[in-house]
């Protein structure tokens, strides 16, 4: 039994080392500036999320393309959001707005997703707990026990969720939707768990923009949190009080 | 009344070999067999809990990020799903196929796959056929290939 | 003390038998449109991401508000001791039950996955107003339903007043959560409102009056039961200043939304250019459903007829409806503003006034709801006595004052 312990107590112990050496290699081998994803923050999968680490983003409106919808593009693909060709009832889980400031007519494009606030007003009006807010900071809906009420789609500030409106088949094997319950943006919580950035950001990295950078919030040495450091950056309902975990720069 | 318990543990072995009797010439499923030799349990415990398995897991990589393999549905697909002629995969619940083949037996509705995929991952079919008569085509094939 | 002598409905008429084939027929036709939303999911439906409560919840929250005030004439006689409502209190308890229970199946059956009920009562979050409101509902249904077996069993009568009590404690609880659900949404411009829940109290109590005087007469006429003017008279005294108060409180509401800039937009969009919106405040939630009864409530001459005081309860019930239409649905047609001093766009309808267009099936599932809660009604008069032989056989000594009885409100 003992033996047995010490044995995985080991082998945890080794694959953290292994983790942080590759993560140190990795920053050896990176550009500064050009992270990918906190790699000291590598867990194995029997371990759970940590309530030390907040995964946010940040939205670089200033380095976001006008008529740009690479990220976007990536989601669908990632989620299997296939349009039913029904405007108002098919899913977004990220959509791009275009504003026009309406005293300047300065113009300003930006992706537009769950902000997986802090005090997320969607967690707390959700009766059976099916909309939650896992330890690092991920909003999730368990459609397992989610009833369709629709209470947290009239809470949602930034109408970041959409419901299932019809019947689904041919659904992707890490993102299960299902008529008759309400989802939004993960954060791709099936890659951040396995250390890979969501979709959304690698799309944008690849397209050239970089406009989306994601990452530990709580981590001071973080990618994200040099930039949140740098950019002045805002939430957006800020008024509200959310702390929202999506922070935008150049609106 | 001291007959009772003799009476009852007659019935009781009357009733145990009736069972017996009767087990012995019900038909019994015979889902399609998986990838490997061996599935993540010993194969009566999968078969009695394996909604136990996979609902404990769900909760623990819904809500606390644990993605171990061992009693992932996502896994589940990996070796139990098979694919038709055309190389594409069949829905673990199509007709015929491992899900369906004891769930249609014992009369259990499933409401997993109103939400979660049925196949892996895999590139969209060249031709429209509809899943419906892919899981026909390999019913067929199953009942001329004991 | 006098003593009031009950009757079940003889039920052996053909206007009995007409009248629950039909409303079993409206119950069945809301049953299958409520199976024809679930087995398509909600893309049949007028509802969409934008406007997630639609035609279902409007006659849902209309139903479960004007339970909480069918409930009034039974407490002004046990709590507030007006021996003169009494007899009509049994009447007023079935009724309010029968409405919740009407109201509550149109809000399940419009769930996502109404088959999932059982989870909304296992799986609870309490810091959601909607965990609270199950609990609410179901207690009142228990509260209520005790309280009328202190009034029918003769025994139990004494606690009658203490039940009574708890049940006019509870319904103001009931009522608050429900004006709560929309009140704490603080990320819409038109809820946010700490108002809502006394809005929601005050809406009860006129909607639940106005049903309760419909369906006393009906109950009275269609019956042959002798029915008193008095009694329909301080009823109608307590209707009006219902009615005055709910347009009391509508007003607080807006003057206190068109101080703040914040909420010009909205304000403007109800009040002035809000389309169907627009009409629906005015011309039915003000004018037709306050301004009109209001004058036929309190002219001398035509309040005296019976058919004016139908004209208006209905007219209540009418503007009732238009105005949880405008609170649901016309605060989910103006957008959220993300991004103040901002033109937004996107394909998500950022920034767009959010159309919506009742379907047939909600609009179905809601009358079956109506049309569920009377068929209770109708059985239960059918089955236990709730109503009274006859109304006002001796004419009551003196008028209470009205503001009285609106105290007890």
């Amino acid at each position: 039994m003992q033996s047995t312990n010490a044995k995985s107590k080991m082998n945890c112990q080794r694959r953290k080392f292994i983790g942080r050496a590759g993560a140190a290699a990795a920053m050896l081998t990176l550009a500064p500036g050009v992270r990918l994803v906190d790699l000291a923050l590598a867990r194995p999968a029997d371990e759970p999320a940590s309530d030390k680490v907040r995964w946010g983003m940040l939205v670089d409106a200033t380095k976001c393309a006008q008529g740009c919808t690479e990220c976007v593009d990536a989601c669908n693909e990632e989620f299997g959001l296939e349009g039913m060709g029904r405007p108002k009832t098919d899913a977004q889980y990220i959509r791009k707005i275009d504003l026009k400031d309406k005293t300047t007519g300065k113009r300003y494009s930006l992706p537009m997703l769950c902000q997986h606030c802090e005090t997320a007003p969607c967690v707390d009006v959700c009766p059976t707990g099916a909309s939650f807010r896992r330890v690092d900071g991920i909003v999730l809906v368990d459609k397992h026990i989610c009833i369709g009420c629709r209470y947290c789609m009239m809470a949602c500030p930034f109408k970041a969720r959409s419901f299932i409106h019809e019947n689904l088949t041919n659904q992707v094997p890490e993102a299960p939707r299902g008529k008759g319950t309400v989802e939004s943006c993960t954060f791709c919580v099936h890659r951040v768990d396995r250390d890979r950035e969501p979709a959304c950001v690698e799309a944008c990295t690849r397209a050239g923009h970089e406009a989306l950078v994601f990452g530990d919030m709580n981590d001071p040495g973080s990618g994200l949190s040099q930039r949140l450091r740098e950019l002045p950056n805002r939430q957006i309902r800020a008024d509200l009080g959310l702390n929202s975990g999506v922070r935008y720069h150049g609106v | 009344m001291r007959a009772a318990p003799a009476v009852l543990s007659w019935t009781l072995i009357c009733a145990t070999g009736w069972m017996a009797l009767a087990a012995a010439d019900t038909p019994m499923p015979t889902p399609p067999r998986g990838k490997g030799e061996q599935c993540v349990e010993a194969t009566d415990v999968m078969r009695r809990d394996h909604m136990r398995f996979l609902t404990h897991q769900r909760d623990e990589t819904m809500h606390r990020g644990i993605r171990t393999q061992k009693h992932s549905l996502v896994e589940c697909l990996e070796c139990h799903t098979r694919k038709d002629t055309q190389g594409q995969f069949l829905p673990v619940n199509a007709e015929g196929e491992f899900c369906d083949v004891c769930h249609d037996y014992s009369g259990v509705t499933m409401d997993c796959f109103e939400c979660h995929a049925t196949t892996p991952r895999q590139p969209k079919p060249a031709s429209a056929r509809s899943s419906a008569e892919l899981g026909s085509d390999i019913s067929f094939r199953l009942r001329i290939t004991p | 003390m006098r003593s009031v002598r009950y009757q079940t409905l003889a039920g052996q008429s053909g206007g009995y038998w007409i009248l629950l084939a039909v409303l079993a027929v409206l119950v069945a036709m809301g049953y299958a449109a409520a199976h024809y939303m679930e087995v398509n999911g909600h893309y049949v439906t007028g509802m969409s991401n934008q406007i997630v409560w639609g035609t279902p919840h409007v006659f849902a929250v209309f139903l479960i508000v004007a339970a909480s005030g069918a409930l009034n004439t039974a407490s002004i006689s046990s709590v507030f001791g007006k021996s003169d409502y009494k007899s009509l209190a049994r009447l007023s308890a079935l009724l309010s039950v029968a409405l919740l229970v009407g109201g509550l199946i149109v809000l399940v059956l419009d769930l996502g996955r109404p088959e999932r009920l059982i989870v909304a009562m296992t799986y609870y979050n309490f810091k959601s107003i909607f965990a609270w409101n199950i609990f609410l509902y179901i207690g009142f249904l228990l509260v209520v339903a005790i309280y009328l077996w202190m009034m029918f069993e003769p025994r139990m009568n004494k606690f009658g007043k203490s039940a009574g009590t708890v049940a006019f404690i509870w319904r103001f609880v009931l009522t608050t959560g429900t004006g709560s659900i929309f009140g704490f949404l603080v990320a819409r411009q038109a809820y946010d409102a700490a108002i809502m829940a006394p809005l929601f109290i005050i809406m009860s109590l006129s909607f639940g009056t106005a049903i309760f005087l419909l369906v006393l007469i009906a109950a009275f006429e269609w019956t042959g039961r002798p029915l008193d003017d008095d009694i329909l008279r301080r009823l109608k005294n307590l209707l009006a200043i219902f009615v005055s108060a709910v347009l009391y409180m509508t007003l607080a509401y807006h003057l206190t939304n068109l101080y703040a800039t914040e909420h010009h937009g909205v304000e403007r969009f109800i009040l002035l250019d809000g389309g169907v919106y627009t009409t629906m405040f005015w011309l039915f939630q003000v004018i037709l459903g306050g301004v009109v009864p209001l004058v036929i409530l309190f002219s001398p001459t035509l309040s005296r007829t019976r058919g004016a005081l139908i004209a208006a309860s209905i007219l209540v019930v009418i503007g009732g409806l238009a105005q949880v239409y405008v609170i649901i649905i016309g605060a989910q047609a103006f957008p959220l503003v993300l991004f103040p001093g901002m033109e937004e766009n996107s394909t998500f309808f950022d920034g767009a006034v959010n159309s919506y267009t009742p379907s047939a099936p909600e609009i179905l599932l809601g009358i079956g709801g109506i049309a569920l809660a009377l068929l209770i009604a109708v059985v239960a008069m059918r089955v236990l006595p709730f109503l009274p032989e006859r109304l006002g056989e001796q004419p009551s000594a003196t008028s209470e004052p009205v503001a009285a009885e609106a105290a007890a409100g």
